[in-house]
């Protein structure tokens, strides 16, 4: 390797070896030559590709999704301010060597005392777990039956499920309106048909945000209960009925308890998201009653509380770690036994 | 068994119905020319001065251009770090601060969007402040938002993909003596590309669909196109919206037809191919 003479320090003599293909090797020396000494030295001694490669979707996930929280959580405990951002630092450098931290409880129990916001927690949770109940008795019958099909059908029924969930989200939140309001098609075509005189009442009550909900999770739920059901051996069924099982026995008694973690991952797939859900609610949904979502937005939005919308949000988050833990459990023991 | 055919028929008939009808009604409703949307004028109708009125608004065209950015610039970042992060779970065996890994690639899957949005704000606003970066909001911290919850999506799919394959081959490439960067680019990845284009054409969707982080996160003068629609939804079903959801549906699903039916061929070939070197070494 020749190097300029007047280079004021050479890298470090290490194995080239080391940091993989040759070809990244000029890069790698740039780097040592532009860096302090002490942390190319560092480098050199510590790292491998191994935990570089390692290093690179850590680094993203801890900057951009576990410090926020932190942010997050820190902001909670301060106080609003009419400034640019609104919100009073924690700890305050007083000048004579003095140190002043602020923790501010008052934005808890605030929300504890406040009936807007345990009402809307309750609500929250009330419309999530309702919802997701209701995807659960569409989606099963769905995957099951898909499950029992043969290859070809099977893919074309996954295709058409997945199809809308490529399309916009909220374009198909969107569609419910015109399907829905007192105009709409459902009261035109009852009203045409007879069956009702009176448009019903169908915007802005439970029943719309339940459809909105239902309709647009309902993917979440059967793509998880249709691996698990598709992977069920024949043949235990076949055994039940050869053992005189009636039908209704055989999947009480195997299919139901086998297809268990495939029913908890589609149930937490849907009742987490849809516990803070702000689309659909304020599309579809009362007045009267808000979904904690909305709370959050409006509070920082229209209120630029910044402190009380970050308190909303803790309390969300703590609502949900352990429906979130169970999913993560899951989720890695699916991977891990796929192998 | 005759029960069993009939129960399968009703249960998916149901389903589906449930499924497409709003998006066929949504689809009808685009051609009519009354502005009542849902009240069918039969005497104008069928009529395209929707989709006309759709070409000359600037702001939907400006919007929609600004969102295929930034879902294009979202879906290649995803599949860069979400392959990192599927490979290092699937392949590196137990490391340092794998169960921390392993749990921020699943908690945005199913994370409320309003958190996710707040807590990023909150951040930018907070290193602004520290660094002076990003400096004010908008395409830019929009995808990087979009990037972090979608390279999720994209981890769960490489590392399932990855998991059904042993690592037999690569394992066979190292004792060749390939490099570990070598074997990665001569084998891992033309076995995951299947789940490679999927996460990217999946980050691409969740990036071009979201409207709650975006909101959050971006700055004035950047409205992506949920966010335009949101707004004007907000007020009540226009016919406009109609005419983009129609335009919308056909452009996904013949992407996502075409896509599944290439990826499809691509496994036959691979298949054949296997098959006939194995007659070949007998």
């Amino acid at each position: 390797m020749s190097r300029s003479p007047v280079s004021p320090r050479s890298p470090p003599a290490v194995s080239r070896t080391r940091f993989g293909a040759g070809r990244m090797w000029p890069l790698w020396e740039w780097l040592f030559r532009i860096a302090p000494p002490s942390w190319s030295e560092y480098v050199l001694r510590h790292w491998s590709g191994r935990k570089v490669v390692i290093a690179i979707p850590w680094v993203w996930l801890g900057l951009f999704f576990l410090v926020p929280f932190l942010i997050v959580f820190k902001i909670s405990f301060s106080e609003v301010r009419i400034a640019m951002p609104p919100y009073a630092p924690l700890i305050e450098w007083l000048g004579d060597q003095a140190l002043q931290l602020r923790l501010n409880l008052a934005n808890y129990t605030f929300l504890l005392t406040d009936d807007l916001y345990v009402s809307s927690y309750l609500y929250s949770i009330k419309v999530a777990a309702v919802s997701s109940l209701w995807c659960l008795a569409i989606g099963y019958p769905m995957a099951y039956a898909m499950a029992r099909c043969t290859q070809t059908w099977r893919n074309l029924f996954l295709l058409l499920v997945m199809l809308p969930s490529f399309t916009s989200f909220l374009l198909r939140v969107y569609a419910w309106i015109g399907l829905l309001k007192n105009n709409g098609v459902i009261n035109n075509v009852l009203m045409a048909l007879g069956v009702i005189n009176e448009p019903i009442t169908m915007m802005q009550t439970d029943f719309a945000v339940y459809v909105g909900i239902v309709y647009s999770y309902l993917p979440f739920m059967i793509l998880p209960l249709y691996n698990n059901l598709e992977k069920h051996d024949p043949a235990l069924l076949e055994a039940a009925a050869d053992l005189g099982a009636r039908p209704v026995t055989t999947f009480l008694r195997i299919t139901l308890p086998l297809s268990l973690d495939g029913i908890v991952a589609g149930l937490l797939l849907v009742f987490i998201p849809a516990v803070g859900e702000f689309v659909i609610p304020s599309l579809l949904g009362r007045t009267d009653q808000l979904m904690i979502g909305r709370v959050l937005t409006d509070e920082f939005f229209s209120n630029r509380d910044w402190p009380v919308a970050s308190a909303v949000a803790i309390v969300m988050l703590l609502l949900l770690v352990l429906p979130i833990m169970i999913f993560q459990r899951y989720q890695t023991r699916e991977l891990e036994r796929r192998r | 068994m005759k029960r069993r055919r009939i129960f399968q028929a009703v249960a998916l008939t149901v389903g589906f119905a449930f499924l497409y009808a709003p998006i066929l009604s949504m689809m009808f409703f685009s051609f009519n020319n009354s502005r009542l949307v849902t009240v069918w004028d039969a005497a104008n109708s069928p009529t395209l001065k929707w989709y006309v009125a759709l070409f000359r608004n600037e702001q939907i065209l400006d919007a929609a251009w600004l969102s295929v950015e930034i879902g294009a610039m979202t879906a290649t970042g995803a599949v860069f770090f979400g392959t990192l992060a599927g490979m290092v779970l699937a392949r590196f065996g137990p490391f340092r601060g794998r169960t921390l890994l392993s749990g921020m690639t699943t908690a945005p899957l199913v994370m409320p969007e309003v958190i996710t949005g707040l807590s990023l704000l909150l951040l930018f606003v907070a290193m602004e402040q520290a660094i002076g970066w990003p400096a004010g909001r908008g395409a830019l911290t929009i995808t990087i938002a979009h990037i972090t919850f979608t390279m999720a999506y994209v981890t769960v799919i490489v590392q399932s993909r990855l998991a059904g394959f042993d690592d037999s081959l690569e394992e066979a490439a190292m004792d060749l003596g390939a490099r570990p960067a070598r074997v990665f680019f001569r084998i891992t990845l033309p076995l995951i590309m299947p789940a490679i284009v999927s996460g990217w054409l999946l980050a691409f969707t969740l990036s071009w669909d979201d409207v709650v982080i975006s909101q959050f996160v971006a700055g004035p003068g950047s409205s992506t196109l949920p966010m335009v629609i949101f707004s004007k939804v907000r007020l009540g079903v226009s016919p406009d919206v109609n005419a983009l959801a129609t335009l919308l549906v056909i452009v996904v699903a013949s992407i996502v037809i075409a896509g599944t039916l290439w990826m499809r061929r691509q496994e036959r070939l691979r298949d054949r191919e296997t098959r006939l070197a194995l007659a070949e070494n007998k």
